[in-house]
């Protein structure tokens, strides 16, 4: 297995008061390597991909704890001014709603080209040939005339397309692409998860995919991590995790997916609702939805514990093939 | 590309149009005005002439002569040179001034933040016209003392009004986007936050082109600004009041001149704010 781009270890992040929104968080991102990250509302996904580029809402969030290592450096505790220089040139980021994250009075060439300008030593003209290059990698058709445009000019796809391009103008390693397609409609969301796979293709860069649509993970990721409250349960392959899932949770989730009710009847639910931050649940924080929580869920948190190659999950209970048939 | 993008701003249909053509038109006249003066204006503004006082308006003095035989005509046309300058430099120190600390006191915050509002407090805490007038007492009667006067007391109306906007748009998911680009807080700040937050200022800044233009003829009335024999239209009402009885025209034909001004720049904030979606 080839080093990993990056490599988080027990990243853990804390309001001002104390709770904890993401708890000891551990994963490895492989050069090319699309990794899915799953979760419901509110259970830590984007908060921790904040964390990630120290663009946590401080003073009222901030890490906790743990290593985030780009290539082996840690960029927990590097300066500001460094840290400045590793966003968007080492780890871009690209977000759900493409109209409120470019600028409405800049023109999207230019946006690129600030980029561009910013963290390569390039001349004025040389940026923005990059930046209608970058149009033209994301597949923005006639991308000299659009590089003039405003983002009100775009429609939505285009305007995702636009930010992915701003985004990989520098060529980061990792892209960290926080539901990207949410907003989207269906048709378009399928065009830009394809431009993100080619994008990994052509690139080799990595993509931390957020999403709480499994059908999205089932087209694009290689691997998935899944949280449920802040917590990692289950992490793994995608074949492994969503073919064989081992903690209740991620068995759940796959459930509730339109496909998994043959289109008959009312979609499956977990019941209950995920806990409130301020309220966790002792031992495993997912216990008092789960159908075969024991008494052990309710005293002690469950170790990570390996289900397979690179294959890990946090359950006391955790589902074999055996009890796969019958549960489901 | 549509074809109504590729015209002209001010021939395409846009709510306040009308106004806005009208304002510009206004204050456009009174730039020519300005800029042709030598050309324009039929005798020296400063000559007097011994002979010809107090005539009323008739066909070699258009709009008559002051107490001092010199052309009314002549003297609103110069004047206009003064009084543009005084609203365009009247405005514009305020403005840097404001916008910057604003800017700076909206996004950062905290106590730079408390600290910078509460001097804009004390400033305000002061009636405007009695604030410039005690500087000007300072530093000395003259517009250089005034433009100094209007940058000290201005900029807490500008300050007020960037730091307003920017405390709305620094939570905007725009900003977040520029911060994972790896942008400094400067480079947010002044590329990509003000450009978002000025439209309230620039319409303001109309607006408050008029207040400038009163306030300099206000200064200029109670002799702290221009001086005699400069002729500028505060000036021109002042010297005329003694004589409002016999000559009429002496201040009459300034005031329309700096009601001509105002109602100019007035209709320019009306239609760029009614243009640019802004409400007062």
């Amino acid at each position: 297995m080839t080093a990993p781009v990056l490599s988080v270890q027990g990243l853990s992040v804390e309001t001002r008061d104390g709770v904890r929104l993401v708890d000891d968080l551990s994963f490895d991102l492989a050069p090319g390597e699309i990794l899915g990250l799953v979760g419901e509302s509110g259970s830590g996904k984007t908060v921790a991909c904040r964390a990630l580029m120290r663009l946590l809402p401080e003073p009222a969030l901030r890490i906790a704890g743990g290593r985030v290592a780009l290539l082996g450096q840690d960029l927990v505790p590097l300066p500001e001014a460094r840290m400045r220089d590793v966003r968007g040139g080492q780890i871009g980021m690209i977000f759900q709603n493409p109209t409120a994250h470019l600028d409405p009075v800049m023109r999207i060439g230019d946006q690129i080209a600030e980029a561009v300008r910013l963290h390569e030593n390039t001349t004025r003209s040389d940026a923005r040939a990059r930046a209608v290059e970058a149009l033209r990698q994301v597949g923005i058709p006639d991308p000299e005339a659009r590089a003039g445009s405003y983002a009100h000019e775009f429609s939505g796809g285009m305007r995702q397309r636009a930010m992915i391009a701003v985004a990989l103008a520098c060529n980061p390693k990792v892209l960290i692409a926080d539901e990207p397609t949410t907003a989207l409609d269906v048709t378009v969301q399928a065009q830009i998860l394809r431009l993100l796979m080619d994008l990994r293709d052509r690139q080799g860069v990595s993509i931390i995919l957020i999403t709480h649509d499994l059908g999205v993970v089932a087209q694009t990721c290689d691997s998935i991590a899944v949280l449920y409250a802040g917590r990692l349960c289950e992490r793994g392959p995608k074949r492994d995790v969503l073919g064989a899932p081992s903690h209740h949770y991620t068995a759940g989730l796959i459930r509730c997916q339109p496909t998994s009710a043959g289109g008959e009847g009312l979609l499956d639910t977990i019941p209950g609702q995920p806990p409130s931050m301020g309220a966790m649940p002792g031992g495993c924080r997912f216990h008092p939805r789960c159908a075969a929580a024991t008494v052990a869920c309710k005293g002690d948190q469950p170790d990570q514990a390996a289900r397979g190659p690179g294959h890990v999950a946090a359950c006391h209970n955790p589902l074999t093939s055996a009890r796969r048939k019958v549960g489901a | 590309m549509s074809v109504a993008a590729a015209r002209p701003l001010l021939l395409r249909p846009f709510p306040g149009r009308a106004t806005l053509f009208t304002g510009l038109v206004l204050v456009g006249l009174m730039v020519l005005a300005a800029l042709l003066a030598p050309w324009l204006a039929p005798y020296d503004p400063v000559l007097q002439d011994g002979d010809a006082r107090l005539v009323a308006p008739n066909a070699v003095h258009l709009l008559g002569t002051d107490n001092f035989g010199r052309d009314v005509l002549s003297r609103v046309i110069w004047a206009a040179r003064v009084d543009l300058q005084i609203a365009f430099l009247g405005v514009v120190f305020p403005f840097v001034i404001g916008t910057i600390i604003g800017t700076v006191a909206g996004y950062f915050g905290g106590v730079v933040d408390a600290v910078l509002m509460r001097i804009i407090d004390v400033v305000l805490a002061f009636p405007y016209l009695v604030l410039i007038i005690a500087i000007i007492a300072i530093l000395g009667p003259g517009l250089k003392s005034f433009y100094i006067s209007l940058a000290l007391v201005g900029w807490v109306s500008y300050a007020r009004l960037i730091r307003s906007q920017i405390l709305i748009l620094k939570s905007a998911d725009f900003v977040l986007a520029a911060r994972s680009l790896g942008y400094s807080h400067s480079r947010i700040m002044f590329r990509h936050l003000l450009p978002n937050a000025l439209v309230n200022s620039i319409v303001f800044a109309m607006s408050d082109m008029v207040l400038v233009l009163l306030g300099g003829a206000s200064i200029s009335f109670l002799g702290l600004g221009v001086q005699p024999p400069t002729a500028e239209w505060g000036i021109m009402v002042a010297e005329g009041q003694g004589f409002i009885t016999q000559a009429w025209w002496m201040t009459t034909f300034p005031g329309i001149a700096i009601l001509i001004l105002s109602f100019g720049f007035s209709l320019i904030a009306d239609g760029l704010g009614e243009k640019l979606g802004v409400r007062e």
